[in-house]
């Protein structure tokens, strides 16, 4: 007992002591018991559980882009994963921490980043998308969940101003055949041509690896969203967003493109469902978890109907996690009895 | 029930574990042969003892009391004699100066008048708040806030609505569901006593959907009498809680840093409505009460009704519990209790339970990287941001934590339940407001 009254005096002195989590005191008949802080009990799901979910939500994607892209979706997802969780051990031995790569979220980037690369792209280049991603991206910020942008778009952006051509260059589902600039996006943009909606749901349509199918993403978002892995408020807004916006623009201008056409095409379901999810990037309140995915709708129908890029998901999502902070502090919640009369 | 339940917004869904004891009658233990009594067991301010070694009590006898208003004086649990008044073990502040009393471990029964048939209406709403400040009432759901405080009402505020609190949200309690069933008239002659001593027109009974026989029983006794309305709340933590109940049943919003009075609302735990009802019967002191002792650890689960002062290890032996497995003794329920370093701490007035638990059961604590999930976000009952209170504590960041509007903060236990990194978010609260209590203070 005198044992746990200097650590109560402690407590007032200093803050670090009073975190100490749980103490064992002898009780009576020198038996140990455990003194904890309430609550005692708990969810069972923890971090790694949720991440390792995420991983399992994304199988039916990784299974479209092998079934579409074959031994060269294989050898991209494996490069980049590989390149992920080698890049995040390096970084933590060489800081002195622990080793986290069991948490699942260094699989997670390292897939997602494949997801988000033309099919043809070379190794080398992946493997430098995939370092800039989880060390600029990840662990200069202090690792999961200190980063403030998706590391996997952060992958994607630097090899998109850095190897523009690579990036753009393309290959036809199926047969493999290597294509420059013709993603449907692109199709529409440049030359005026609608792709098949049919070819957009089931995948057959070049693009990057885990665009082609929209099929795979809604199977796998249906479970990601409905076991409650990802917030399912962005994913609906910044759909809705997109169709809504890009609908107006359409009556307005048939050229633009159908909603339909927009919803399906290029990364956007991925991006709504996968990336703009993170929870690390995104704002912690309801509120602004709206405001950011109506914020990325807007950027995204922005940039595809009058950007100099085809596609805006990925811009669209890194420039709304860099507003996060922002949403995180102007969206506090009305607490219970908070509202002035 | 076709009508839609009524609750609150948010809150969680714990297992509630309430099987085991909720068939279990409230029996008496065995008289204990020593008790000892903190002058502290409530909130405000601490009793001064009236008694001194050698002193020979009766049950009932008053031992302890405070001049202040907020305080509650303290009654012998059982006959004896007064062995000691030092330093004893408490079960929430560790230490602190009691009455110890040795005595012969005979059966006692309360000898008082029996006014069942007593006329509410024609009892002065004074003489009701002076009779319960007489018998060291406080609230017994735990919070021990005095009762004749609450009953006490300034001018400026009216209040038209007492509730009585049937919730019993905390997990494996069973102790105020086993008194609804089996002393009904005692918990509305309660609710009534209070009404009549606040001078409110409205009454209600509030219980939660995973009781459905009490809401039965209750709303046949009530048949009839047009001012209580029994209400199904739905199952959910912590539905319990005053601001909870009274947004649930009432939809009114008691204001940020305030109490339900500030709404015109009085919320009575049952247990307190029985603890009144034989204050004025019965002319009884709160001289013992209602616990559950559950948990895996204990083979005989059971709802005891014990002297106040009773030490844990004293009963613990009837339960039959399993003391080498033991790995946690918590007083109260698992989600706001505290657990014990010892089994000689004594039930106090504010124990609503004793459950023994091993290390498997509990949360075993990791406190991985906050990965801003917003689980706490959405699950705060209060509609607080608990991500940043813990963010802001941890980075020694106290006066922001005002901007999340801390104070507010219950302790309820939802955000770290939910937590999959399992952050010690309350823990972080609570450290963050006393570090804004003693800045404020200086």
């Amino acid at each position: 007992m005198s044992e746990k009254k200097t650590d109560q005096k402690d407590e007032k002195s200093s803050p670090e002591k009073a975190l100490v989590r749980e103490k064992k005191t002898p009780a009576a008949e020198g038996k140990i018991l455990t003194v904890a802080a309430a609550p005692h009990i708990g969810v069972a799901r923890t971090v790694p559980d949720v991440m390792w979910g995420v991983v399992i939500s994304l199988t039916p994607v990784i299974a479209s882009s092998i079934y579409y892209f074959q031994w060269l979706a294989v050898k991209l997802i494996l490069t980049c994963l590989v390149t992920c969780l080698a890049t995040e051990a390096i970084f933590q031995l060489a800081r002195g921490k622990r080793i986290t790569l069991y948490d699942g979220s260094a699989t997670i980037s390292g897939i997602l980043i494949a997801m988000v690369l033309p099919p043809h792209l070379p190794w080398w280049a992946a493997v430098l998308g995939s370092v800039f991603a989880m060390a600029i991206g990840k662990q200069i910020f202090g690792g999961l969940g200190y980063n403030i942008f998706n590391p996997a778009l952060i992958g994607r952006a630097f090899l998109m101003t850095t190897f523009p051509v690579l990036m753009t260059t393309w290959t036809n589902p199926i047969t493999l055949n290597a294509i420059s600039g013709a993603t449907p996006l692109g199709m529409l943009k440049f030359e005026h041509r609608m792709s098949s909606l049919y070819h957009l749901f089931t995948g057959n349509v070049s693009g990057s690896l885990g665009e082609a199918s929209a099929l795979a993403i809604i199977i796998g978002g249906i479970y990601l969203l409905g076991r409650g892995y990802a917030d399912w408020r962005i994913s609906l807004s910044y759909l809705a967003t997109v169709a809504g916006l890009s609908g107006i623009f359409w009556l307005v201008n048939p050229g633009y493109g159908p909603p339909s056409f927009h919803l399906l095409a290029g990364g956007l379901l991925l991006g709504a469902i996968f990336m703009a999810t993170d929870p690390v990037t995104a704002p912690i309140t309801k509120r602004g978890r709206w405001i950011f995915g109506v914020g990325a709708g807007v950027i995204v129908v922005i940039i595809r109907l009058w950007g100099g890029y085809a596609e805006g998901v990925m811009f669209s999502i890194l420039l709304m996690n860099a507003l996060t902070p922002l949403l995180n502090r102007h969206t506090i919640p009305v607490q219970l009895g908070g509202r002035k009369k | 029930m076709m009508m839609r339940l009524k609750t609150f917004r948010q809150g969680i869904h714990p297992a509630y574990k309430k099987s085991s004891t909720q068939d279990e009658k409230i029996r008496r233990i065995s008289p204990p042969r020593e008790v000892i009594l903190p002058l502290q067991q409530h909130i405000g301010a601490p009793c001064q003892s009236l008694v001194k070694r050698g002193d020979e009590v009766r049950k009932g006898d008053r031992i302890a009391e405070a001049e202040s208003f907020v305080s509650a004086p303290i009654h012998a649990s059982i006959s004896g004699k007064v062995t000691a008044v030092e330093l004893g073990p408490h079960p929430v502040v560790g230490k602190f100066k009691s009455i110890s009393i040795r005595g012969e471990g005979a059966e006692e029964d309360w000898e008082g008048p029996d006014e069942k048939n007593i006329d509410l209406s024609q009892l002065d709403p004074q003489e009701i708040r002076d009779r319960v400040k007489e018998a060291g009432i406080v609230g017994l759901g735990g919070a021990t806030f005095p009762t004749h405080v609450k009953l006490t009402p300034p001018k400026e505020k009216p209040v038209d609505t007492v509730i009585l609190n049937g919730c019993e949200c905390e997990p494996y309690l069973t102790g105020d569901y086993r008194l609804m069933l089996e002393e009904p008239d005692k918990c509305l002659f309660g609710l009534k006593a209070t009404m009549r001593a606040v001078g409110a027109e409205r009454g209600y009974v509030g219980i939660e959907n995973n009781k459905m026989d009490a809401v039965a029983l209750f709303q046949d006794k009530v048949a009839g009498d047009y001012n209580i309305e029994v209400v199904a709340l739905r199952t959910k933590y912590p539905q319990g809680g005053e601001k909870m109940l009274v947004k649930a049943i009432l939809n009114r919003e008691v204001p940020s840093e305030g109490i339900p009075l500030d709404v015109g609302v009085v919320v009575s735990n049952v247990g307190t409505a029985v603890a009144i009802t034989e204050c004025l019967t019965l002319n009884k002191p709160l001289i013992e009460r209602v616990i559950t002792v559950s948990g895996s650890m204990v083979q005989k689960p059971a709802n005891l009704l014990v002297p106040l002062g009773t030490p844990f290890a004293t009963f613990l032996e009837e339960c039959d519990v399993d003391v080498d497995k033991v790995d946690r003794v918590i007083m109260g329920g698992p989600m706001m209790g505290i657990s014990q370093s010892t089994l000689q701490v004594p039930v106090v007035k504010g124990t609503t339970a004793i459950l023994v638990l091993r290390e498997e059961e509990v949360m075993v604590p990791l406190e991985d990287a906050c990965i801003r999930c917003a689980r706490c976000v959405d699950h705060c009952p209060l509609s607080l941001v608990p991500a940043e209170l813990a963010r802001l504590a941890k980075n020694s960041k106290w006066e922001r934590l005002r901007d999340y509007h801390i104070v507010d903060c219950m302790e309820c236990g939802c955000c770290a339940y939910v937590c999959p990194a399992r952050i010690p978010i309350v823990q972080l609260i609570k450290l963050g407001k006393a570090q804004l209590q003693t800045m404020d203070s200086k």
